[in-house]
């Protein structure tokens, strides 16, 4: 029941683009396609759910052990960038095709803040190892939805008439105010 | 290269988010209100400021290859520094940014001003970058969250001066990216023109 | 000055070299902010303390203590002393009812366990609607009420608490983190 809450109050509640404004970057650059929107789903998934397993130890045995709990962000982001690293390499000699669908998202995805975002939430919540991937892995769902839903609508508005002002960028922010919108009808469901 | 134009073309012409694009989760995120996006805004300032002139200084001695990691170091140290001071001294204000302080050394600006400017143009003109940079960040923050402060609750900086609750809409996450979506918008109209 | 080269040797000694000046200053930037930052916790908590019991002149930070809820959590209580004779308590309570998270409460009793005042520390609730509970219209109806003859309900529910418009759920949650108050107190006894 537990899992199921945090599960649920990841990916509609505080969804982790639309409430809680992490990873934009990435959610209006790679938002044109629903294809590239899915590959880049899968790379954060797995970078996030990794990175919140390996930043979670790191923590608790090192930085708390050591009572150098202040050395979190350096310590944080260094381990992603090296998993990200090591990612790519592993991918680039085990599954070809994995690293084609996947290799170009990854350089981008160390500084896609919601990776970082949930380390620190993480820590910051209190949850223990396996409540923390959990939430990890549904904030990358809950990044996935609306990142898909988005690049549904503007697959859609290519064909639309856009004042030319409002191309691009403008228009994309706007509709992700209406999703916002929508989703904060998700709040209250769990009580 | 021009040292005034190096100051002063972060504040529209450059602008890191009204026309950059860059640094929109912070800007979305601290902007409910006038006070809270100009506190960002000064916190990553400092960063850019401390980064821009660590890193041009010790740009020749860091070997090509490890450049990035070498940044991120540096960046990183820095923005432990803000938290650490912010923590210390405003609290009422560090408890409002939140996560968002830690999460400035992933603010793609910083590290986009050290590798494209930092790195290869000397330690003065570097401050004046980050400086403007950070001033034209700053800016964005403040028109944006007082804009969102009047129109959502009514204040600004804290002080009310419409009675009553406001279009609570702009306070809330819908109205941080419609609001940022309008003005870009309006940044482009003004661009073309 | 001629570039460094990207040698192995260069490459590992730059990086040393680099995470050592940045682990060096923050270590001292971090002695030297401690002091503060210890004192400006205890400062928001003495703040927080003084707002809901009568005037103290002890330090509650001290003297707390924990008592056990009746479902496995616990709650913080920081007796208030003017002269050696206590004053008050303080209660850091809590509910998990909120209509979006937890909301955390400071609640104020007198030795008696009449209510003194209620701040709210932290709370995820609607701006502008269940946010309304940090007003003075709502959260001062419990001044100097005592639970044994004033029950912690909204009408709704048949009490005697008048529910912010629009926000029952709110209101409910707010009452239920002050019952826990006040139930653990009682049951818990003083010191």
């Amino acid at each position: 029941m537990e899992y199921i809450l945090i599960i649920i109050s990841a990916v509609f509640i505080n969804n982790v683009v639309l409430a809680q404004f992490l990873g934009i970057c990435p959610f209006l650059g790679v938002s044109n396609k629903v294809e590239t929107a899915l590959g880049m789903t899968g790379a954060v998934t797995f970078v996030i759910v990794l990175a919140t397993m390996v930043t979670y130890l790191v923590q608790t045995y090192v930085l708390d052990k050591l009572g150098i709990a202040f050395m979190q962000t350096i310590t944080f982001i260094l381990v992603i960038a090296a998993l990200v690293q090591m990612v790519e390499i592993i991918l680039k000699k085990v599954s070809k095709s994995l690293y084609q669908a996947l290799g170009i998202f990854l350089p981008l995805i160390t500084t896609n803040c919601a990776v970082l975002g949930v380390a620190i939430l993480v820590i910051k919540k209190d949850y223990n190892l396996i409540q923390g991937v959990v939430f990890g892995a549904s904030t990358a769902i809950g990044f996935g939805l609306a990142l898909v839903i988005l690049a549904g609508i503007r697959e859609q508005l290519e064909l639309a008439d856009i004042p030319k002002g409002m191309k691009g960028v403008p228009i994309s922010l706007i509709i992700a105010g209406i999703l916002a919108m929508a989703f904060m009808g998700f709040t209250g469901i769990v009580k | 290269m021009n040292q005034i134009n190096v100051l002063t073309k972060g504040f529209i012409k450059e602008n890191p988010i009204l026309v950059l694009v860059l640094g929109t989760c912070p800007t979305l995120a601290t902007t409910s209100s006038s006070m809270n996006g100009m506190g960002m805004g000064i916190a990553t300032t400092f960063v850019l400021v401390g980064s821009n002139v660590v890193i041009s200084m010790l740009a020749d001695l860091i070997p090509d290859k490890v450049r990035i990691p070498a940044f991120v170091v540096i960046i990183a140290s820095f923005v432990t520094i803000v938290d650490l001071l912010m923590q210390a001294y405003v609290p009422g204000l560090y408890d409002k940014l939140g996560i968002f302080i830690p999460l400035i050394v992933v603010n793609c600006i910083v590290l986009g001003r050290a590798e494209a400017f930092a790195s290869k143009n000397s330690v003065f003109s570097s401050m004046l970058d980050g400086l403007g940079m950070g001033l034209g960040f700053t800016m964005a923050l403040g028109v944006l969250g007082a804009f969102r402060e009047i129109v959502g609750s009514g204040s600004i900086f804290g002080f009310k001066f419409i009675p009553g609750d406001g279009i609570l809409i702009f306070i809330l996450a819908p109205g941080a990216f419609i609001a940022l979506g309008y003005l870009i918008a309006l940044i482009n109209k003004i661009k073309k023109a | 000055m001629a570039k460094t080269e990207s040698t192995f040797k260069n490459m590992v000694l730059s990086l040393t070299l680099i995470s050592l000046a940045a682990s060096a200053s923050l270590g001292f930037v971090y002695q030297f902010t401690k002091k503060p930052i210890e004192l400006s916790n205890l400062n928001k908590k003495l703040t927080a303390i003084r707002q809901v019991v009568p005037e103290f002149n002890n330090n509650p930070d001290k003297e707390m203590y924990r008592l056990p809820t009746g479902d496995g959590d616990s709650l913080d209580i920081y007796p208030a002393r003017k002269n050696d004779e206590i004053v008050g308590y303080a209660v850091n309570t809590f509910t998990k009812k909120g209509f979006s998270g937890n909301i955390n409460l400071m609640a104020g009793f007198k030795p008696d366990g009449t209510i003194f005042n209620i701040s709210v520390l932290e709370h995820k609730e609607t701006p502008g609607l269940g946010s309304k509970m940090n007003d003075p219209a709502f959260r001062n109806q419990f001044n100097d009420k005592n639970p044994t003859s004033f029950e912690l309900k909204v009408k709704k529910d048949g009490g005697p608490v008048d529910a912010i418009t629009a926000a029952t759920i709110s209101s409910r949650a707010f009452c239920d983190a002050v019952s826990r108050a006040y139930v653990t107190l009682q049951k818990g006894g003083k010191k």
